[in-house]
């Protein structure tokens, strides 16, 4: 599934792309280049593995071939709600993997994918450090200890009703100036 | 050597230290109460942010003067958050709080700053020998570790340099700058230190190599990668105490010649590049780095790179590779990193821990490190235990202590009466252990033997309800995605290892799949070339070999003892327990799976039902009427009751 670039995005990426005039034309730079544009764009947009093929002076699939060897690196857009589900070895045994199923169920999408809105995504974590806390998913920030699967439900409840009301209140606030 | 220079380092180091000496007094001598709380990773994922910010508040509000003194991980994760709290005029010595929330957080500034009450049924105990509070060290978590490595984790704020001066550190560093590279190198030989990044290679003699390379330029870098989905030990010490890493690398550096260092940490860990990062510029700034350290004439200049995520960039060839700009693919050796390694350069790779242990060591002498730990595994052990025990987190050990001792006494043994069946330890990479193997020694060699492997340090330990054949098809399905491709025998053998583990876990094993494991294990391990194929059936190995009766049941019975491998088990309420009119099971099913009998009890939708286990912890205890069993036509028929709606149409 392919994702058609936001203003925004683009944005970034001309900004990248003067970024890039100011960097070396040196291999080593691949990786922190690659780095510095998914911190940017939270993603790998294939525009961008042009831009940098270019600069570099090296193939296109030279590129690509780097960017997929690593896990870092994505090629979907986030999406706005960045969920994490830990599968290292202590969630695992604690079974992660109900967890991480449980919200690719409920949101229709599968692990390393965008649902359409681009309002959430689901990614694999190796250990985030809290095995004590096992099973844990991450929520944007916020890491969620003891998961169960009824808790999944709830959670992306509870992001859908803190929007509503965000955007009532924005209403609010809009019809309020006028 | 030039008596000047030596007099210079003196004098240079001196100033530091005083300035140091002088910020800790101010702190200590300070008239009131300080908080430490622990803000790394695993503290912050607990919550540690709110539980600071919520003593800022309450502080604040009440108007109580108290210093928040933010320091790492102690390592005691199964405590988090974790908060010191040091009250001198309460009469009281500082008191570890364990799992202090934001509520806890209000609650001991209101009644122990506030009114002197430490409250008792809060505290684990206290930080020294006292007669009011039982102290830590009474207990076995505390008593029987032993910290080199570690020591200053969790005491001191890894954002401020003077703190680590304060306790010492850098004293090492100003010390062996005045002796020969070749004195250094020999005490680290003499001491018997092996690296700690999985294979324990002397470290003293892969100095001594790359010091013997003569070459113009000269590269160290800090392995810090920590491929290992269940180890967190490196990334715990780059957080806590990043600074006796850098003095480890300054002196690496110096006794093998190296001008140039970097430090090769993952980009998952921002907290830990964040400190390191910051360590480094606070490390140049008081000339502990860069140009001339401490007048000696010594350069050295310590980079960051931050590893993208994958597996086989552990490996030091493949590190090297990934740090060039390429996908990290190992390579033959010879010729080795320390004769050809980072753009040509002669390549000095240590893990994080061993680098860490040089200062401590050429502190107090080789002797007192070969007094630690075994004959041929001097030093300690750090590992992360997590899985089913009581208290997870890190345990800095001396070798050869028993995993009996590790597990039951240090960490508490295994929670809900639930009877120990198997450790895992080294990751990936290692192996399996069942009980015999409690009393063996925790060493290099031992381990080895056993089939299993120091590797990274992870140690899982597994209570009866954990299957061994899943927990093989898990590391499986990480080696192989990890395997970077290049040895047929490591990319097509695991995937093919895994196909045949995961036919297992589904009940389609077929006649012979156990031998063909074991052959084909065997040739991977032949035809690999580097480390991560030469060790990926490792866990197979291990399993197939001291549990074996699971994986025939498996492949026999289509069935898992343990009622882990969800396509092997089922489940179904006994009617006899079953409440009538109770829904607690139907509300929290995620599938709708659970249906009313004509008698208004319930039974599961076979077709539906995701084996979450939702619905058996939510059964209440009083009727405890959901069954899993294995193989799952084991199963009563229930009968459903047509839906209405359905009738209707
Ligand atoms: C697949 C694989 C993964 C590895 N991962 C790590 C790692 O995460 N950290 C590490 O220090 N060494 C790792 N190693 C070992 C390194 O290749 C190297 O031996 C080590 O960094 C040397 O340091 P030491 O002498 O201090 O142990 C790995 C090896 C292999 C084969
Ligand atoms: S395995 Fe999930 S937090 Fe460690």
């Amino acid at each position: 599934m392919l994702l058609d670039l936001t203003a925004e995005d683009k944005h970034a990426l001309e900004n990248i792309a003067s970024k890039l005039t100011t960097l070396k034309k040196q291999r080593r730079n691949l990786i922190p280049i690659l780095q510095m544009i998914q911190k940017e764009l939270d993603y790998l947009p294939r525009e961008s593995l042009k831009m940098v093929a270019e600069h570099l002076e090296i193939p296109e699939s030279e590129v690509y071939g780097v960017a997929t060897f690593y896990n870092q690196f994505r090629f979907h857009p986030p999406g706005k709600h960045r969920i994490k589900v830990c599968l290292g070895t202590a969630c695992h045994v604690r079974a992660g993997d109900i967890i991480l199923e449980n919200f690719e169920r409920k949101l229709e999408i599968s692990e390393g994918e965008t649902t359409p809105d681009r309002e959430f995504s689901i990614e694999r974590a190796a250990c985030v450090g809290c095995c004590a806390l096992a099973p844990v998913a991450i929520i944007g920030e916020t890491v969620h200890a003891h998961m169960a699967p009824s808790k999944v439900e709830g959670l992306i409840l509870r992001i859908a009703i803190e929007k509503e009301m965000a955007e009532r209140e924005k209403q609010k606030n809009e019809s309020g100036q006028e | 050597m030039n008596p000047g220079k030596n007099e210079k380092i003196d004098q240079k180091f001196s100033a530091i230290l005083e300035a140091a000496e002088r910020r800790r007094k101010a702190f200590t001598e300070t008239p009131v109460p300080k908080i430490h709380i622990g803000m790394a990773t695993c503290g912050i994922a607990s919550g540690a942010l709110e539980t600071k910010k919520a003593f800022e508040e309450i502080l604040a509000e009440r108007n109580v003067e108290a210093i928040i003194h933010p320091v790492g991980c102690i390592g005691h994760c199964y405590a988090e958050p974790v908060v010191i709290i040091d009250h001198p005029d309460s009469g009281f010595p500082p008191i570890f709080y364990p799992e202090v929330t934001a509520g806890k957080a209000q609650m001991l500034v209101k009644l122990f700053l506030g009114e002197g009450d430490p409250r008792f049924e809060h505290i684990l105990g206290a930080t020294m020998e006292n007669d009011l509070i039982p102290s830590l060290m009474e207990f076995p978590r505390f008593n029987q570790e032993k910290r080199v490595v570690m020591e200053k984790c969790g005491h001191i704020n890894p954002e401020d340099i003077y703190d680590y001066i304060a306790e010492g550190g850098y004293s090492t560093l100003a010390k062996v700058l005045q002796l020969s590279p070749d004195e250094i190198i020999n005490e680290v030989e003499h001491s018997g230190l092996r690296g700690r990044g999985g294979a324990g290679f002397p470290t003293g003699r892969k100095w001594k190599l790359a010091r013997n390379t003569v070459a113009q330029e000269k590269i160290v870098i800090c392995n810090a990668d920590e491929g290992d989905p269940g180890a967190y030990m490196d990334r715990t010490i780059l957080e806590s105490n990043p600074h006796q890493v850098i003095e480890g690398m300054a002196i690496c550096a110096y006794a093998v010649g190296a001008h140039k260092a970097v430090v090769y940490v993952r980009s998952e860990y921002p907290l830990a590049v964040n400190i390191v990062t910051k360590a480094i510029g606070q490390a140049e700034e008081l000339g502990l780095l860069g140009k001339g350290i401490l007048g000696s004439g010594f350069d050295l200049e310590i980079d960051v790179f931050q590893g993208s995520g994958a597996f086989v960039c552990g490996e030091e060839t493949a590190l090297i590779r990934s740090i060039e700009g390429y996908r990290g693919m190992p390579r033959h050796r010879p010729p080795y990193p320390v004769q050809k390694g980072l753009w040509n350069t002669p390549t000095i790779i240590n893990n994080v821990k061993t680098l860490a242990s040089v200062p401590p060591i050429l502190d107090n002498g080789a002797a007192w490190y070969r007094d630690i730990g075994t004959e041929n595994s001097p030093g300690t052990a750090i590992f992360s235990i997590v899985g089913n025990v009581v208290h997870a987190g890190l345990v800095e050990i001396p070798m050869g202590v028993s995993l009996r001792s590790l597990i039951f006494d240090i960490c508490g043994g295994i929670p809900n009466k639930k009877k120990f069946k198997a450790v895992q330890i080294g990751g990936p990479s290692g192996g399996c252990l069942n009980e015999d193997f409690l009393d063996t020694p925790i060493d290099f060699d031992s381990l080895t033997e056993a089939g299993a492997m120091m590797g990274s340090g992870g140690m899982v330990v597994m209570d009866e309800d954990t299957c061994m054949v899943e927990v093989a098809r898990y590391f499986l399905d990480f080696t192989q995605k990890e395997s970077c491709g290049k040895c047929t025998f490591c990319r097509i053998g695991t995937y093919h290892l895994l196909k045949i583990l995961q036919r297992l876990t589904k009940g389609e094993g077929l006649d012979g799949d156990l031998e063909l494991l074991e052959t084909l294990s065997r040739d991977i391990k032949a035809g690999s070339l580097c480390g991560l194929g030469k060790t990926a059936p490792n866990p197979v190995l291990t399993s197939l070999k001291y549990f074996r009766e699971e994986y025939e049941a498996h492949v026999k019975e289509k069935r898992c003892p343990a009622l882990m491998c969800r396509a092997l088990t089922a489940f179904y309420f006994d009617l006899d327990l079953c409440a009538r009119g109770c829904d607690a099971c139907a509300t929290c099913c995620p599938v709708d799976a659970v249906f009313t009998t004509s008698n208004r009890k319930k039974g599961v939708d076979q077709e539906l039902c995701v084996k979450c286990g939702e619905c058996l912890v939510a059964c209440p205890p009083e009727y405890d009427a959901v069954r899993k069993v294995s193989p799952p036509n084991l199963v009563p028929f229930i009968e459903k009751i047509p839906d209405k709606k359905e009738e209707g149409r």
